[in-house]
């Protein structure tokens, strides 16, 4: 019964974080291509940055994307989050070709496929191969 | 200096990957999904030393993408981030005793290639 409410679970937040990482690299390079490159050693370029709307947006996508690949990190495996998340990276270069109008030559379509599969792959394990936390006693968690 | 930034991407997140990955497995997992409980994982969580190593190193490799993105093509920027596949499955075995299977290395595979022949 646990192991198929946790695939549940992974499917779901698995998908938020793919989609808070592709539509935040999206935000972030729409907003940076307006605002002009940022590269410095200190932080007042990227404050200012973060003032622009798209920046902004993309800043708080790629937020809730660490806060929702955390909370999928507290069960599954590095060794599965990090391959089927991975998708993002097919789909930012769909995302580039579609909405930025980068040419996407054969040889990347190819790439996208072989990410395609190796994301399926992956996805077929079950995504908790081990268990680091004490059992739990009732208690919501270390720490309290 | 795009050599370095892949290098600050890389490094820094694949360290605070597997920091973040211990630290949350240590945790155990999350099953209190209403806003009260997660206001108490914060609180945990700031007192997780491997997720407060774990965080800054993803910060240091989130703004040299953020420098990366804005000096290079996204279809460039992105996968150079992911070439690291490899050598974090394979430290996630050791270090974290994670069992990866045929399924996982073939996949992990082929997503590293399909990255490479993203970025080329």
């Amino acid at each position: 019964m646990r192991k198929h409410s946790l695939i549940g679970k992974t499917v779901v937040v698995s998908i938020v974080v793919i989609a808070t990482n592709v539509f935040g690299n999206y935000a972030l390079k729409v907003g940076l291509g307006q605002v002009g490159t940022v590269v410095s050693w200190s932080p007042l370029p990227y404050i200012h940055a973060f003032t622009h709307p798209w920046v902004a947006l993309g800043v708080a996508c790629i937020f809730a994307w660490l806060i929702s690949r955390l909370l999928l990190l507290s069960w599954a495996d590095l060794s599965y989050v990090l391959p089927v998340t991975s998708f993002s990276y097919a789909l930012s270069a769909l995302a580039g070709a579609l909405y930025l109008h980068e040419k996407v030559t054969s040889r990347q379509w190819a790439g996208i496929i072989a990410i395609t599969i190796g994301t399926g792959l992956v996805a077929l394990t079950f995504p908790e191969t081990v268990v680091l936390a004490p059992p739990d006693t009732g208690d919501s968690g270390p720490g309290e | 200096m795009i050599t370095l930034l892949v290098a600050l991407v890389v490094i820094p997140g694949t360290l605070g990957d597997l920091l973040n990955s211990y630290g949350m497995k240590r945790h155990g997992e999350v099953a209190d999904w209403s806003p009260r409980g997660l206001m108490r994982l914060a609180g945990q969580l700031v007192r997780n030393p491997y997720i407060m190593a774990g965080i800054p190193a993803m910060a240091i490799s989130f703004f040299a993408l953020m420098s990366l993105i804005s000096e290079a093509n996204l279809s460039f920027a992105i996968p150079m981030t992911a070439s690291s596949y490899i050598l974090e499955t394979a430290l996630a075995k050791w270090l974290l005793g994670e069992r990866v299977d045929w399924h996982r290395w073939a996949g992990t595979c082929l997503v590293a290639v399909g990255v490479a022949l993203l970025s080329l």
